[in-house]
């Protein structure tokens, strides 16, 4: 079982949940940029969540199942089509051997995953089936998809089994049939085009002027061009600290604000580096990371501060919401 | 070589405990870069990795700082907040961790360097800068033993501490698109070794054949924080005689 890529697309790589353990080493996490939206894409075809998937960035790829395959989309909708046909997002498709997934313009945000039941049977690297771009490991050969790359997918667990066949079986003689019951707007937002994301103040926040404090709570930011994994450089009011003092390294992560001299902030993202010598404004809140992920360059973004308790609460509860949907697949191919 | 007797280590009450972000505590030991404070930050990291607690993720060290990540599910069991919980755990345990041995260092490791020519394009200028001659560079440069004080920037990228005072440089005013693997550099008063080939803007004075880095080694970094660490220097017959045996 395989999937053949016939163009690549701008950028599409194997993702799963990231590489852990490894940060002391030097070796970021990467990962699903929306892992949420990977997570939901392997629970519609019955994986567990950290299957490893696409993630589809933007322009998407063109490709053919080479057998029959269950499959899910979710995140940014970029317009995807089966043997030239819309199908819908957040749902079980099962495709027939031969058939080819297109996408068109993309509608909103930038990021749109690829589930298939079993996972891409990549190899793992420190665990992971993660691209890591800059080092070259992970994913397939350390890289972006290419035309011509074969991608092996390994057998469905039970439950993608049983929904693969009772959609398979509603299908007839189409080539490709999705179920008619999606999860709710919760775990499959739209991605808006400004969205507000909720941070708690970082290390440093108290090294700023309180006009910058103000500021980063009330003004708009634009995502620049310069947007990629590893993070994304922000456009707006200028930042300062009250104190020129240089800063000893230490740890960063993913929605880390940190702001260099210059002013201007840089929001990092799944590929961040271990660590980083930039003072700590801000961090958004891991239950806000999917709406990040999908931001494209030139849309803007509003930052609104929470209490880290607040914080902690909002992610249990997209927790709580994520295993709902695990039950709510298990009961459904009973 | 002399063994030295082990620095104090900080009381618990001096270790200043803050998030970062809503799944990570930082554990602050002052905010100097020593070798007491190094040490601390590896008993404390050693303990960890000895006895995890339910829901601790992975450690990042740094120069003064130990990260904690953890998983905020597992620790919101008991109803609490988990950064509460979090903290809790640390503060409770941070008294055995500061006392935990350290694993003595058996060796120094030396790293092979072909110092200059195509290697070390910019040793002349650092020697320039710092107005001493190449050779006495070099000779400055491969004396001490060096603490590696953490592991970051790429992978396997060790920060090294104990560089001679005296060549200090500053990065390059334009850092170049890519430095190759294994070049050793100088960026003010740290020295450190590229693991990749990534851009980067240190002075580079030499390059070391030995390979820092490989996602296949049961443990990918070949150095770890708080590793002793000394540059020798080799010819370019012998930097290529041992890449053989790298790669």
């Amino acid at each position: 079982m395989s999937i053949s890529i016939l163009r690549p697309g701008l950028l599409t790589t194997v993702q799963d949940l990231g590489r852990h353990g490894y940060q002391k080493d030097g070796i970021l996490v990467s990962g699903a940029t929306d892992a949420v939206s990977l997570r939901v894409a392997n629970l519609l075809v019955g994986n567990t969540e950290d299957a490893a998937g696409l993630e589809i960035t933007l322009l998407g790829p063109r490709l053919r199942f080479d057998a029959d395959h269950l499959i899910a989309l979710t995140g940014a909708h970029l317009s995807p089509t089966l043997d030239g046909q819309p199908v819908g997002l957040n749902r079980p498709v099962w495709v027939a051997a031969g058939t080819e997934l297109a996408f068109g313009t993309a509608v909103a945000g930038s990021r749109s995953y690829l589930a298939v039941a079993g996972g891409l049977a990549v190899a793992p690297v420190l665990g992971s089936r993660s691209t890591y771009l800059r080092a070259g490991f992970g994913g397939l050969e350390g890289r972006a998809l290419r035309a011509g790359d074969h991608l092996p997918c390994a057998a469905p667990s039970a439950t993608g089994r049983q929904l693969m066949a009772a959609l398979a079986a509603a299908a007839a003689s189409a080539t490709w049939a999705q179920a008619r019951w999606a999860p709710g707007p919760a775990l499959c937002p739209v991605p808006r085009a400004s969205p507000v994301v909720r941070a708690v103040v970082g290390p440093e926040y108290g090294q700023f002027s309180v006009e910058s404090q103000q500021a980063f709570w009330q003004q708009p930011f634009t995502v620049t061009p310069e947007a990629d994994r590893m993070g994304y450089r922000l456009q707006g009011p200028t930042l300062t600290r009250h104190t020129a003092a240089e800063l000893l390294s230490s740890a960063v992560t993913f929605g880390t604000v940190q702001v260099p001299a210059g002013g201007q902030p840089i929001l990092l993202m799944a590929d961040h580096q271990t660590t980083g010598g930039y003072p700590r404004l801000a961090q958004v809140i891991t239950a806000d990371f999917s709406v990040l992920a999908q931001l494209r360059p030139g849309q803007t973004v509003r930052f609104a501060e929470v209490a880290l308790a607040e914080a902690q609460a909002l992610y249990l509860a997209q927790e709580r919401r994520l295993r709902a949907l695990r039950q709510a697949v298990e009961t459904r191919t009973r | 070589m002399t063994s030295l007797s082990p620095p104090p280590l900080p009381p618990p009450a001096d270790v200043r405990l803050f998030p970062l972000g809503d799944a990570a505590v930082v554990l602050e030991f002052g905010t100097v870069i020593s070798p007491a404070t190094h040490r601390a930050i590896q008993a404390v990291g050693a303990y960890l990795a000895q006895h995890p607690f339910a829901g601790l993720r992975e450690c990042v060290p740094a120069f003064t700082t130990l990260t904690v990540y953890y998983d905020l599910w597992l620790l919101s069991k008991n109803g609490q907040p988990p950064y509460e919980t979090a903290e809790k755990i640390l503060q409770e345990l941070l008294p055995a961790a500061l006392a935990t041995e350290v694993a003595a260092v058996a060796a120094v490791v030396e790293i092979p360097v072909c110092y200059g020519g195509a290697f070390g394009p910019d040793l002349d200028a650092v020697a320039a800068h710092v107005r001493l001659t190449p050779a006495e560079v070099i000779a400055r440069h491969s004396a001490p033993d060096y603490l590696v004080h953490m592991i970051g920037f790429a992978p396997g990228f060790p920060y090294l501490g104990g560089l001679n005072e005296r060549l200090a440089t500053p990065r390059r005013a334009q850092p170049r698109a890519l430095v190759p693997a294994g070049s050793v550099g100088i960026a003010g008063a740290q020295t450190g070794i590229y693991s990749l080939p990534t851009p980067g803007g240190w002075q580079l004075i030499g390059r070391t054949p030995r390979r820092l880095f490989n996602p296949e080694w049961a443990q990918p970094s070949l150095l770890q924080a708080g590793q002793r660490l000394r540059f020798v220097p080799i010819d370019e017959a012998g930097f290529y005689r041992l890449q053989q045996h790298e790669h």
